[in-house]
């Protein structure tokens, strides 16, 4: 039996400890949104996807109805069924093992995935399912953490963490704006929202932000 | 929001997200591969979390404010420049928004 690449396996690690802690803002966030300290870690285990998850609460906390707050989340979602078809192929995994590896299928544990392809198959496997399953872990301990601490602290408005939510939404934005085409899409879609928010329900116009995506993707450029 | 409105939410949210990450494990594979529907879902993340930062830093209810939030923001938006960690950025975020709303 071949050893497991040592690079691969810190390279999962350092990606779930550092993604995992993000878990704290989440927390925060699900408690400032008005939900539960147990509904909060449930977004966790059982949606387990970074962006929808902020999305979801953060159009409940826009003061969003619950039809927008699903609907966003889910077209956020929409990527992991893209990292799924590229995933399905190397885990090559039946029944509950392959309703596990969908489970972990997010960005980092494709990203991870992809960046071991020099070092081959077996690499790319073991790189999925450990970063896969240590983000699993951290956030899930994270987020418990940070809803109890946001429990603990009360006024949302009064520690910040009215604050902390949109500067979590720029933070999760701000690595994938590297070209100047995608910083000029993410300028038009606030520019965007902010022109609809007077005449549109609460929440929705976060939704509707998806039309410039559309527009934008429409044509070859 | 109720109790029951925060558990919807939740589960439908859960199970949407779920049904969409299991639907890339069996679809064939040319399904997805439109190239102008990649293109579009390669852009919507990008909308979907600009318009979020706008409703949450710039909205209340359906109109723009600009109070306390836009100070962490800005902040923010000066630590991402700066290269900072995500958790300095928002903590820094969070501690500026607190103080300038305890000031004011």
């Amino acid at each position: 039996m071949t050893t497991l690449p040592r690079d691969t396996f810190r390279d999962a690690l350092s990606v779930a400890l550092t993604v995992g802690a993000y878990g704290v803002a989440f927390g925060a966030a699900g408690i400032a949104a008005g939900f539960s300290v147990l509904q909060t870690c449930l977004f966790s285990l059982l949606t387990f996807t970074g962006a929808s998850q902020f999305a979801a609460v953060g159009v409940m906390a826009a003061g969003g109805g619950a039809v927008s707050a699903v609907a966003a989340a889910t077209m956020l979602g929409t990527r992991n069924a893209l990292y799924g078809l590229q995933m399905a192929p190397l885990v090559r995994v039946k029944g509950f093992r392959r309703v596990a590896a969908a489970h972990l299928t997010i960005d980092e544990s494709t990203g991870v995935a992809l960046a071991q392809t020099p070092r081959g198959t077996r690499a790319m496997r073991y790189g999925f399912w450990i970063t896969g399953s240590g983000v699993f872990l951290f956030w899930n301990i994270f987020t418990l953490l940070g809803a109890l601490g946001a429990k603990a602290l009360g006024n949302p408005a009064s520690w910040g963490l009215d604050a902390a939510v949109p500067a979590a939404f720029l933070g999760l934005l701000w690595p994938r704006l590297t070209t100047t085409y995608l910083r000029i899409v993410a300028a038009t879609s606030m520019a965007f929202a902010m022109l609809v928010t007077p005449w549109l329900p609460a929440g929705v116009p976060i939704i509707a932000s998806v039309l410039v995506a559309v527009i934008f993707g429409w044509r070859e450029r | 929001m109720s109790t029951t409105t925060s558990w919807v939410v939740l589960g439908s949210t859960s199970v949407f997200c779920f049904s969409i990450k299991l639907l890339g494990y069996y679809i064939p594979e040319g399904w997805l591969a439109h190239p102008r529907l990649q293109r579009v879902n390669a852009l919507v993340p990008i909308s979907l979390l600009s318009a979020l930062v706008v409703a949450e830093g710039l909205v209340l209810k359906t109109r723009i404010v600009i109070d306390h939030r836009l100070a962490g923001l800005a902040v923010a938006l000066a630590l991402l420049f700066a290269k900072a960690p995500f958790p300095v950025v928002v903590v820094s975020a969070a501690v500026t928004s607190a103080l300038v709303y305890h000031l004011h």
